[in-house]
């Protein structure tokens, strides 16, 4: 197989190369990253036969403008965005064959924020650390650790074997831009009082436009702290609701540092992730308590959707 | 994420059991743990909670900690020496620093860096160093509004904290000097110069101006 690219006609409006993420560094401080739904990222990477760690595009409400310079079989899963390929429509979901000089253009987005464009042996920008994932903020991985710009070429698999093409019902998404999100108790869910938590659940937050692929700031009720402590740096998980002292939290996502300062009253479960994954500033989000054996049990439904796709051919 | 909380202090003692606990679990722990990452005196212990036991996890954690429990004395390890560029445009805050101890600028030079640093933890950044403890008598707030672009190298003061910024960053630390060495590069065999545990000393080079 030799080398190809897409050449970027238009970027959109962020738009960057997502692996499953930089895991064992965070010792020295390196950001994890990865996509920020990180379910619909597997799912395109299925449909066109990848294995689920092959790095996509991550594609985020306004898409981008693609020329590919080569044959290859693509998929978009996530957000419904209106996609052509030469003004043919393609279906998000479904994998379709692009041939050389074809041009994807993303349109209007329908659902959802974040769409994940996967190719046929999967984006080829070199590793750093062992990781495709692109961190903005220490300019690590993808293409020179940057979001895409018009000009640029995202080096793929030159690979015009044809792909069984496949489809997938993919993520049921937020609607009306509202998403409920489970979460457990976070370390420091008791330096809350009790109806800080209780404020937690069940109540609407809003998406601040101070968001970005680090953390969602979150606009609601404050969630009160019972004392002043200051709490001893302590390393982070991606879903974390860190509380700094004014109480407006923070959900942190993709990009967040692997360490940080604030106490942390829950933890978004990792089945809900994704959903948060495609709300955008603007959004709401209902947060719901629920135990750790409910969070490992919503996993495991979550994994076995995943096994849910399809042959185009066996399907009627 | 799994956290593990040892007692809340910043103390050199529980940060090398935490430092050690990461390195045992890291040997020990299934193809489901991803990530161990210590803190001052914590470790988060990331997983795939699908590929994970999570009771026999917790029951590796126990029974690796409780022998650990007993550890009072830190391994020799070598000093690192960072040169330094104090003051001037090299460490903008140096004088208010000094005002705010009450002393002369050559005074934070070497107070700084007469001391012997130990890294308690990495995060904020690539390879960015938490190291304590700074002498109380220069120990600096943060600035209430961060600098927007801090420049790679800078050295600074945040309470009885000192670190070294890898990378052109925000930051509010008290600048007080810079250096050349680098912090993190991830083409290295070891990508970060330093590692939690390390012990480091600050070399003054040169005048700052």
């Amino acid at each position: 197989m030799t080398a190809g690219s897409l050449h970027v006609v238009k970027p959109g409006l962020l738009t960057t190369v997502q692996d499953l993420g930089r895991y064992g560094h965070q010792a020295s401080g390196v950001p994890v990253a990865g996509p920020m739904d990180t379910f619909s990222h597997r799912v395109a990477n299925q449909l066109v036969g990848n294995d689920i760690h092959a790095a996509t595009l991550e594609v985020t409400l306004i898409g981008p403008e693609l020329i590919a310079d080569a044959a290859t079989t693509m998929a978009i899963a996530g957000a419904q965005f209106e996609v052509t390929c030469d003004d043919r429509p393609v279906a998000i979901g479904s994998s379709f064959a692009v041939a050389t000089g074809q041009r994807v253009k993303f349109g209007r987005i329908v659902q959802g924020a974040r769409a994940y464009l996967a190719v046929a042996g999967g984006v080829q920008t070199p590793p750093v650390l062992g990781s495709r994932a692109t961190h903005l903020v220490s300019h690590m991985g993808g293409l020179s650790g940057r979001a895409l710009v018009a000009g640029d070429r995202v080096p793929i698999v030159d690979d015009a074997a044809p792909r069984p093409q496949r489809k997938s019902a993919g993520l049921v998404l937020p609607s009306k831009g509202r998403a409920l999100l489970r979460v457990i108790p976070g370390p420091q869910a008791d330096w809350f009082d009790a109806d800080a938590v209780k404020t937690m659940d069940g109540v609407s937050f809003r998406i601040s436009p101070q968001s970005n692929r680090m953390g969602y700031r979150l606009q609601g009720p404050p969630l009160i702290r019972l004392h002043d402590r200051e709490l001893i740096s302590e390393p982070l998980g991606i879903g974390a609701i860190q509380v700094p002292s004014a109480g407006e939290p923070i959900l942190l996502m993709a990009d967040r540092q692997t360490a940080g300062g604030y106490p942390k009253i829950g933890y978004v479960i990792t089945a809900d992730l994704p959903l948060a994954g495609q709300l955008a500033p603007g959004d709401f989000i209902e947060f719901n308590l629920c135990t750790q054996q409910e969070a490992v049990a919503a996993l495991i439904a979550r994994e076995r959707q995943l096994l849910r796709f399809a042959d185009l051919k066996d399907v009627s | 994420m799994l956290l593990v909380e040892l007692e809340p202090a910043i103390d050199p003692v529980i940060n090398e059991r935490a430092i050690l606990l990461a390195q045992r679990i890291r040997a020990r722990a299934g193809r489901g743990v991803r990530d161990v990452a210590p803190g001052y005196a914590t470790l988060g212990v990331h997983f795939d909670p699908l590929q994970t036991d999570l009771a026999a996890l917790e029951r590796t954690i126990e029974s690796e900690f409780a022998s650990l429990a007993d550890l009072e004395a830190i391994a020799d390890r070598t000093v690192i020496e960072i040169p330094v560029r104090y003051g001037g445009s090299h460490g903008p805050d140096i004088e208010s620093v000094a005002a705010n101890a009450g002393c002369s600028i050559d005074d934070v030079v070497a107070r700084h860096s007469q001391r012997i640093y130990r890294v308690y933890m990495l995060g904020f950044v690539p390879g960015f160093a938490y190291m304590g403890r700074v002498d109380p008598s220069i120990a600096s707030p943060r600035h209430r509004v961060p600098r927007e672009k801090v420049p790679a190298g800078s050295v600074g003061i945040a309470g009885l904290q000192t670190g070294v910024y890898p990378v052109e960053s925000p930051g509010g630390w008290q600048l007080i000097g810079h250096t050349t060495s680098v912090m993190f590069d991830a083409s290295r065999d070891r990508p970060s110069l330093l590692a939690a545990g390390d012990l480091v000393r600050f070399i003054p080079i040169g005048a700052g101006r």
